[in-house]
């Protein structure tokens, strides 16, 4: 499928709207990153990265969209939208699409920070590697130590880290620095299948597999002082990321809904460009379940973000020898969600339905939803870089409020698939190569190793620059990995 | 080859052929659970029924690739392959029976590789060639 690209500034290029596109498709790129996506594009041939631009069309075309489909920094192909897209679509006539959410509802990161600089933990992070890696269960089929009772999955899916931290694990504080206080509001758990929940009740608490991560890093660089001192972070210091979602359960919803929503796409003949875009209107009794099931995923994955960060805080204290009370939440932001949200379109307030898949909340100064404390300059939006390269904490911006409905990049974005990787890289090697840059991996899959090598994605520093000079976000600071658990 | 694997830059694609339709949905299967464990590791002590409804041949074979990745879990199980009885047409669509086998899940034992977390709409595709050969393919998030 040939598909027009054209540049509108340094950092931003239009997929002009032609046929039944209803708006224009945008995406956040600079030269050398889209300078083959066009040719391939243009030539009609089917590249690495061209299918995303295509997705971002098919989502233009969607009931409902508003302004333009966009498409971040760290696009991608996806199933049906790219990953790294943006589409707010208007709360009463626009659709809700499983694509847009996929099936790792609130897969997000959470940033704690430790008392402690590089230089106390580098003589220690070997231990910390281990314990880190034995208290917080990873990998396939990984299950943990929390098991609720049948009545209790469901207070879980209502209630989101609030739960978790009434049980003991946490501190209050934690919740006021979670994005939606970790509870988002309409969640109905009787609109979540009794198989969903039985998948969920041993998961509670764990990493998962793929590129989920727990890491241990330190503060390279600071970029933005002001920022920074808000945040409470210094040039130097250790804080632990934690990367993963909603395990199973959000798995299962995405498996039931996309039996719903395809049905239901034939039922309100909503015109799709192929089937793996399937939607339902908003307001019709499927959209409205759906999306009750992903707000009771996305408190299923705050839950467990919440679960994994006590059981690492336990770790750490115990290896450092600090008190777990004295490592903080710094912030805690999702992916991979829909929700509603108000936002300002062609000058106008307006409710609407934004699909983030594979992109960051990114709320800038002055807005109600970020934590007081952090409201003069806007909420950390926590972006994760590979194993051995550097991850990123930005903040928002008034014109990203307004150009990307408060949205942003969420990683580094693949670049290669999953079989080159494995065919370039083999796990062992990998795990010398990095273990001679002083990182240290613990992973129970070798071949999951070899997929997620640093050199399949793309150059997070550049992939943040492109944002960060389109005036969409701001840099706070440079992570470097010392220690990393990946599931 | 009954089954392969199709570049895809985010997730894994599969592609599995057979002389009749049951045997590209058991080879189907069998590409997936590669995907998640090395077969020559998992016994066949446990054995699941798996079944699926669906319109199309091709959303049927989302279907019983998302069944067995929910029984699986849900059971704590790891497959090691799928023996497809029957797919019949219904009213509706068409309706598939078949019996998965394999063991518990022993982390160490089976050598975990990568989590499937769903099957999905993309890039699915049936086609029941002229040399008589039918062929499945679809996408895995992984």
């Amino acid at each position: 499928m040939k598909i027009e690209v054209k540049k509108i500034s340094d950092f931003v290029w239009e997929i002009p709207r032609t046929g039944d596109m209803l708006v224009p498709g945008r995406v956040y790129a600079d030269e050398e990153t889209i300078a083959p996506l066009v040719k391939e594009a243009v030539a009609g041939k089917p590249g690495g990265l061209t299918p995303a631009l295509v997705q971002v069309a098919n989502v233009a075309t969607l009931p409902g969209i508003q302004t333009a489909s966009i498409a971040m920094a760290d696009i991608h192909p996806g199933y049906g939208f790219a990953i790294g897209g943006v589409a707010a679509f208007d709360a009463e006539k626009g659709v809700v699409s499983v694509a847009g959410v996929g099936f790792d509802i609130n897969c997000g990161v959470r940033v704690l920070k430790t008392p402690l600089t590089r230089g106390d933990v580098e003589p220690i992070k070997t231990e910390l590697a281990n314990e880190l890696f034995r208290d917080v269960p990873s990998g396939v089929g990984s299950t943990g130590e929390i098991r609720l009772k049948e009545s209790e999955i469901d207070e879980l899916l209502v209630k989101g880290s609030p739960f978790i931290v009434e049980r003991g694990y946490g501190l209050p504080e934690d919740l006021e620095y979670t994005e939606e206080g970790g509870c988002i509001k309409g969640a109905d758990p009787r609109n979540v299948s009794s198989r969903a929940k039985e998948r969920q009740f041993k998961q509670v608490g764990t990493l998962g597999s793929g590129n989920h991560y727990l890491e241990v890093q330190y503060i390279e660089e600071i970029y933005d002082l002001v920022a920074a001192g808000i945040y409470g972070l210094f040039k130097g210091q250790v804080v632990i990321s934690i990367h993963c979602g909603s395990r199973a359960l959000g798995h299962q919803i995405g498996t039931d809904y996309l039996k719903t929503l395809e049905a239901a796409s034939r039922k309100y003949g909503i015109p799709i460009r192929g089937r793996e875009l399937v939607c339902a209107p908003i307001t019709s009794t499927e959209g409205k379940k759906y999306i009750s099931a992903v707000n009771a995923g996305m408190n299923c994955a705050f839950a467990n973000r919440q679960a994994i960060a006590h059981l690492a805080r336990g770790a750490f204290a115990r290896v450092a020898g600090v008190k777990p009370e004295s490592i903080r939440m710094l912030y805690d932001v999702a992916h991979n969600t829909c929700k509603f949200e108000t936002h300002t379109v062609n000058g106008v307030d307006k409710k609407v339905l934004i699909h983030r898949k594979g992109a960051t909340r990114a709320f800038g100064p002055g807005r109600e939803e970020v934590p007081e404390a952090y409201r003069s300059v806007g909420h950390p939006l926590l972006v994760g870089g590979t194993m051995g390269t550097a991850s990123y904490i930005l903040r928002g911006t008034e014109k990203g409020m307004i150009e990307c409905f408060g949205s942003t990049v969420h990683g580094a974005g693949r670049s290669l698939s999953r079989i080159q990787s494995k065919r370039q890289w083999r796990g062992a090697e990998l795990l010398k190569e990095l273990a001679e840059k002083g990182i240290i991996i613990r992973s129970g899959s070798m071949s999951g190793l070899a997929e997620e090598a640093p050199g399949a994605y793309k150059d997070v520093d550049r992939v943040v620059e492109i944002m960060h000079r389109a005036g969409v976000n701001r840099k706070v600071a440079r992570l470097r990995p010392m220690v990393c658990v990946k599931g | 080859m009954p089954y392969s694997y199709c570049e895809h830059v985010s997730d894994i694609g599969i592609r599995a052929e057979g002389p009749d339709l049951k045997s590209a949905f058991s080879e189907g299967v069998s590409a997936m659970l590669n995907v998640m464990f090395d077969a020559s590791t998992i016994g066949e002590g446990e054995v699941r029924e798996i079944l699926a409804e669906a319109p199309e041949i091709e959303t049927l074979f989302v279907e019983v690739l998302n069944e067995v990745l929910s029984i699986q879990g849900l059971d704590e199980l790891a497959f090691k392959r799928i023996e497809t009885f029957e797919i019949e047409r219904t009213a509706g669509g068409f309706r598939y029976s078949g019996i998965a086998f394999g063991e518990k899940f022993d982390r160490a034992r089976h050598g975990a590789r990568t989590e499937v977390k769903g099957a999905t709409y993309s890039g699915l595709k049936y086609n029941h060639g002229a040399n008589g050969t039918h062929a499945l393919e679809c996408i895995l998030d992984v």
